[in-house]
């Protein structure tokens, strides 16, 4: 057997970063708390408890309409970046890009300052006499928090789908008759799907997982699973709790992917 | 029918007018006017880059020209979107989609036109016969090799059935046999069905075997504008001489009417109304010149300096003792070194206009 040894670094870097936290949490998801051995499924059962399957349920909520309305607007975003001419295409990648620069938690504290009751919206709005609108601490601020920050992770694979699709194909459709909504519909959409679909798993992973976007934006309203994690882990110590929900969000995330890739035997290249 | 298309008693289908394509500042086409009948199969033929696939895409609506007008059957269709356009192409490059396989590649035109799936069905299975590809229609594209892939694009535009087919160069994929089968297929496809083919090649045989009317093009001019044989013995000028078929070209001078001198002396032609005095190119078809062994009886002499047997004739080069080489088609065969007598008859002696350089 040939073994290829610039691989073993690798190898080594994947085991200790994620293979050992992983068995580690899986570990503490099954005993006791305090520590030992004996193994229990408690933890595991807390998570069906009504009040936690609820938190659960409205993660993947806001994150399906997070990642939809990214779809939404990232498609057309990415098809104007590709069918604009090289020049062009460079500084309008670098426009998009460079908000990314700046620090998440930055990005997501400059929201809460627009959207606050006396923030810079309300402010402008008061200006023509409208009476201030509570935007901040909603479920709304919190998808508008995950579309801001993650949007790019939609636009970024299509568009690198869609600037590798040979334009005499849309022209060859066009030569069967087919009009622009047509020739979208039957060659661009489903050539581009690789890159959706990476798409929708790039937004969908750390929109499903955040607790920051829904700590600031959500206030206290909005608890996600992510911040219920973070509790178990920060606040009350209930590691073994917070582990079998790391668990369960695992298999959620594991879950959608498979079914992501599934729908997308046909085509190769696109998953991540 | 050439006759019928130079009478233009035939309906016109196509015409270009004035066209001129520039791409960025480069002029590609320059005062394109063509005539295209209805049911007519026109090649278009010229050397790589002469602006064969600009013109077809402009038939079919992918360019716009710069200035100057297409017109289909009668309308002008500048600003007719290519969807709109009564054309089908057969593309230089396939453009098969990938992400579906033969029959629904081949099927979706009539798809787009909202026929009813029988005759979709019916449709197909013709075409696949046609191409001879009968049973394939289940295979993704990217499992065809390049003919088959080519003979689906084929299928996939005349299933269709448009008034005009434009066809880039579509059996350039294909092995001389199929090559072959292919031209008689398209040729019986285009008389039985009606439709005006536009074809492009740059093989010249294949231009001369399946047109009706042949447009010889270099530089983005239209050279010469006539049928098969038209072209071929009644080159208008040098470089249409030289891209069809085999030419000897030599320089000359213009006598009289009926009167030129070449390689050393006065030879009788039917060439009329040049400037007595004036410089031509003399232009001799390899196959036209008559070699005997009794070289004292003939026009010129010449030392036979290389031989090729090319299948039906031998491919000679002599050397004249000017120091011309001139090549001769014969069935009969000389060895190197021997003299050999050359002579021409006065018709088979054809005399052009000096080419003025930069056209
Ligand atoms: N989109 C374009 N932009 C710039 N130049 C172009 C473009 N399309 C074609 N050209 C140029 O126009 C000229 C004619 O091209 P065209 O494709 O019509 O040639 P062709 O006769 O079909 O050649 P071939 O036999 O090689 O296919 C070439 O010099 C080509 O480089
Ligand atoms: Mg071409």
């Amino acid at each position: 057997m040939k073994r290829n040894w610039s691989l073993y670094p690798y190898i080594l870097w994947m085991v200790v970063f994620t293979i050992v936290p992983i068995l580690m949490v899986l570990y503490y998801s099954l005993v006791e708390a305090g520590g030992g051995f004996s193994l229990t499924l408690s933890h595991y059962a807390r998570v069906f408890e009504p009040l936690y399957l609820s938190v659960i349920w409205r993660s993947i909520l806001l994150a399906l309409v997070s990642t939809v309305i990214c779809l939404l607007l990232g498609y057309p975003v990415a098809m104007i970046l590709a069918s604009s001419p090289a020049k062009q295409q460079f500084s309008l990648i670098v426009l998009f890009v460079v908000p990314m620069w700046m620090n998440f938690l930055a990005r997501t504290y400059a929201w809460m300052s627009l959207l606050e009751t006396n923030g810079i919206i309300n402010t402008f709005l008061g200006f023509f006499g409208i009476e201030p609108l509570s935007m901040l601490y909603t479920s709304g601020a919190v998808v508008l928090g995950m579309v801001y920050n993650y949007l790019p992770f939609m636009v970024f694979p299509i568009f690198t789908v869609l600037r590798k699709l040979d334009p005499s194909l849309l022209e060859a459709a066009e030569d069967l008759g087919a009009n622009p909504l047509k020739t979208f519909m039957k060659v661009i959409f489903p050539l581009s799907l690789p890159g959706v679909l990476s798409g929708i798993t790039m937004v969908f992973m750390p929109a499903v997982t955040t607790f920051v976007i829904s700590q600031l934006l959500g206030g206290g309203q909005f608890t996600l699973i992510g911040n219920l994690i973070q509790q178990q882990y920060l606040r009350t110590y209930d590691w073994g709790f917070g582990s079998s929900l790391s668990i369960i969000l695992m298999i959620i995330i594991l879950l959608s992917m498979g079914l992501i890739s599934r729908s997308n035997t046909n085509e190769e290249g696109g998953i991540l | 029918m050439t006759q019928e298309n130079q009478g233009k008693t035939s309906q016109e289908m196509i015409r270009l007018v004035d066209i001129h394509k520039e791409f960025e500042g480069e002029t590609v086409l320059n005062r394109i006017n063509l005539s295209i009948a209805k049911n007519e199969f026109v090649t278009l033929l010229g050397p790589s880059g002469c602006g064969k696939t600009t013109t077809l895409r402009i038939i079919g609506g992918f360019e716009h020209p710069t200035s100057g007008d297409v017109m289909f059957d009668g309308q002008r269709i500048n600003d007719i979107p290519a969807y709109q356009r009564k054309v089908n192409t057969v593309f230089q490059r396939y453009a098969l989609f990938p992400h579906l396989n033969v029959y629904e590649n081949i099927a979706f035109g009539l798809h787009i036109a909202k026929k009813d799936s029988k005759e979709i069905k019916a449709k197909v299975k013709a075409s696949l016969d046609l191409v001879d590809m009968p049973g394939f229609e289940k295979r993704p594209i990217r499992s065809l090799s390049g003919g088959q892939q080519q003979r689906v694009a084929i299928a996939r535009a005349v299933v269709n059935e448009p008034k005009v087919l434009l066809l880039d160069e579509p059996l350039a994929a294909l092995d001389l046999k199929m090559r072959k089968e292919m031209q008689l297929e398209l040729k019986n496809m285009q008389k039985q069905l009606g439709i005006t083919f536009v074809f492009v090649t740059h093989d010249q045989e294949e231009a001369l075997t399946m047109s009706d009317t042949v447009v010889v093009m270099k530089g983005g001019i239209i050279q010469q504008i006539g049928s098969p044989i038209n072209i071929y013995n009644e080159p208008e000028n040098v470089f249409v001489a030289d891209f069809i078929g085999e030419s000897i070209i030599l320089e000359g001078r213009f006598l009289e009417d009926c009167l030129v001198e070449f390689a050393g002396r006065t030879f009788p032609c039917v060439d009329k109304g040049f400037i007595p005095g004036q410089p031509v190119d003399v232009v001799i078809r390899p196959e036209d010149v008559d070699i005997s062994a009794d070289p004292a009886a003939a026009m010129l002499q010449a030392t036979v300096t290389s031989v090729v047997f090319k299948g039906v004739h031998y491919e000679m080069l002599a050397e004249t003792d000017q120091g011309q080489e001139w090549m001769i088609h014969s069935t009969t065969m000389a060895p190197p070194g021997q003299i050999i007598g050359m002579s021409l008859k006065p018709d088979n002696i054809h005399l052009m206009k000096k080419e003025v350089q930069g056209t």
